[in-house]
């Protein structure tokens, strides 16, 4: 748009309630930017009952310029007034139909903020019970598939399974090591200061090693594999959705279910336990270093762990990995398989399949803190 | 149109390639001011590429491109700027923003290059609407578009400055032909009457027949301009075997 500002304006007050607008010069964005505001005051202010637009002097009209007769004409029309444009060249009267774009639609009015709320509120009730009965349903679809697999192991793509097991495991193998010896240095060090008013800084290894062996060994290790990998999960058959290539594995025949999500289950659900172990591991070495520098010997620590610790602590922690594994596949893939058709719905889709799989992780570790309870591990 | 009108774009000697590979070598060609002037050639020969360098996406490797009067290669900050509102490009599946409405796209652009207030920046884009035939439309966001609708959209947006050249990247691509008809009634239409300079990127012949003052034809294996012309007359004298493929074989099926 031309920005020479070369446009001069005149009023004019006519006789009845009248207003008439002269405009000359080029009648462009940088006048229009201009004489916008001082034009619309003057009919805010006078509020005449016809407006003329002497256009004689326009030399030349653009967008712009064009926008602020349409304004006023759109102006006049509101209040019922007369509008007209006079010795408009013919040209640029041409040009004036070709885009004019009509009187602007009147918004829509929405709903009061009362009844918006509680439409809101039942709207987010029916998505969440909806949300839950389409996880639970589509977890149940996917483990009846993995008993198919374990009778015919042949029906897994194990070429992807592995690859994606690399990916998702043995690429995370770092980043959850260091996170367990961080976690194990800093659960040492602040365990350590209540301790030490008792003198049981002994019992320090006690502690870190129930806690990475029972809670937050698996819980650590499944935040870790939700952030990193069931996100990608969703992304990854987000973008196959919207790319049409799940549409197109359903009209070839094959089940995206079994082709996509069941690889990344059986992936997830080898790793995690793995993993876990990983971060116990480095856990208790971040922990025995704190001990080894209050003065303890390695020997000492390690004989109190295995003391504080038994097999029963271990499994029992590893036996959640298995069920968060497949929660965050499973999860994942659901989230990734429910992606929409906008730009932003990969990213969406992402977003939802870390939420909800931190919140089905922290779910179900206390289920299994309530069943061990009664239990006796 | 005139051949005495003057050139608007300027490319001479332009080298354009990914990487090492080059392909284009060595193109030169100008746009005059007013025409509709059309980039044609089989898949994968460069047509988007060379677009893409025209409208300064890219820098080619050797060679200079001028567009109404600036050297886009190496035009750089106000200059640069100054040349990007006098030029609009609609692209092929259209890049609307995804999450505006069609109104919004079209004050995001007038926006960044005017202060207007923002009643006039939607009566702007309203009116831009009105011309590309969408006026019913500007509250939809892209995803409610039908493929038509899209490059519709497109064009609108790409108008919003009252550019002096539009390049448009496969504008009837995916279309069915009445759609893609109307789509070049609507080129026609605005290059009569707004006087806009078109840069098109196509290979629909019944498109570049319909529209197009003179057109380039590139080609794959030569990695030059083949033939140039009005496309009559690359239709009815070239002897250029594959032009006269090109021609003929979609006049057959047409």
């Amino acid at each position: 748009m031309a920005r020479s500002d070369t446009a001069s304006l005149e009023c004019e007050q006519l006789d009845p309630g009248g207003l008439r607008l002269a405009f000359r010069g080029t009648l462009n964005a940088g006048s229009a930017e201009r004489l916008w505001p001082e034009v619309m005051r003057k009919v805010a202010e006078s509020r005449p009952s016809a407006v003329e637009i002497d256009a004689q002097g326009v030399e030349s009209l653009d967008a712009a310029g064009m926008a602020l007769l349409f304004e006023l004409k759109a102006a006049q029309e509101d209040r019922h007034g007369d509008f007209r444009i006079r010795g408009l060249r013919d040209d640029l009267g041409e040009l004036m139909k070709l885009f004019d774009p009509g009187p602007p639609s009147a918004p829509a009015r929405g709903p009061g903020l009362l009844i918006r709320s509680v439409n809101g509120l039942g709207q987010a009730a029916h998505e969440f019970v909806t949300g839950f009965h389409s996880q639970v349903g589509f977890l149940g679809e996917i483990f009846v598939r993995l008993l198919g697999v374990l009778v015919r192991p042949s029906r897994l793509r194990w070429a992807d399974t592995f690859l994606i097991a690399e990916k998702a495991g043995a690429n995370a193998v770092g980043i959850v090591a260091l996170m367990g010896f961080l976690i194990g240095l800093i659960l040492a060090f602040q365990s350590a200061i209540g301790m030490r008013k008792f003198g049981a800084e002994i019992y320090v290894a006690d502690l870190v090693v129930l806690v990475l062996f029972r809670e937050l060994g698996p819980l650590i290790t499944a935040f870790i594999l939700t952030s990193r990998s069931g996100s990608a999960f969703a992304a990854e058959l987000g973008t196959m959705k919207v790319n049409e290539e799940v549409d197109a594995l359903v009209t070839m025949g094959v089940d995206p279910v079994q082709f996509l999500a069941l690889p990344r289950l059986v992936a997830a659900i080898c790793v995690m336990p793995l993993l876990t172990l990983f971060n116990m591991l480095f856990g208790l070495i971040g922990c025995g270093l704190v001990m080894r520098s209050f003065g303890f010997p390695v020997a000492t620590y390690i004989d109190q762990i295995q003391e504080a610790a038994s097999l029963g602590d271990l499994c029992g922690g590893l036996v959640k990995t298995f069920v968060f594994g497949a929660l965050i596949a499973g999860i994942g893939c659901l989230r990734g398989l429910q992606t929409g058709k906008s730009p932003s719905a990969v990213g969406d889709s992402a977003t939802r399949a870390v939420v909800s799989g931190i919140v089905a992780i922290v779910v179900t570790d206390g289920v299994f803190a309530v069943m061990y309870y009664y239990l006796g591990i | 149109m005139g051949s005495d009108a003057l050139p608007i774009i300027q490319v001479s000697d332009v080298t354009v390639g990914y990487d090492h590979q080059i392909v284009l070598k060595d193109v030169t060609f100008e746009v005059r001011a007013g025409e509709v002037f059309c980039i044609l050639g089989g898949s994968g020969c460069g047509k988007s590429t060379l677009l893409k360098h025209m409208i300064g996406l890219h820098r080619p490797m050797t060679g200079s491109i001028l567009v109404d009067g600036t050297d886009i290669v190496s035009a750089e900050g106000e200059e640069r700027r100054a040349l990007l509102g006098r030029i609009g490009v609609a692209y092929q599946n259209g890049a609307l923003f995804g999450s505006m409405t069609l109104i919004e796209n079209i004050c995001l652009v007038l926006e960044e290059f005017t202060s207007l207030p923002r009643q006039a920046m939607q009566t702007i884009a309203r009116m831009k609407m009105k011309v590309v035939g969408l006026q019913d439309a500007g509250d939809r966001m892209p995803s409610e578009l039908s493929g038509g609708m899209r490059k519709r959209a497109a064009i609108a947006r790409a108008l919003a400055l009252d550019p002096k050249i539009l390049f448009l990247d496969e504008p009837s691509a995916g279309l069915d032909p009445i759609t893609a008809a109307q789509l070049d009634d609507l080129i026609v239409e605005l290059s009569q009457t707004l006087k806009i300079t078109f840069v098109i990127v196509t290979h629909e012949l019944a498109s570049i027949f319909a529209v197009a003052d003179r057109v380039i034809m590139l080609d794959k294996e030569r990695r030059t301009i083949i033939a140039r012309g009005a496309p009559e007359e690359l239709r009815d004298r070239s002897d250029d075997p594959w032009v006269r493929q090109f021609f003929h074989r979609q006049a057959a099926l047409a």
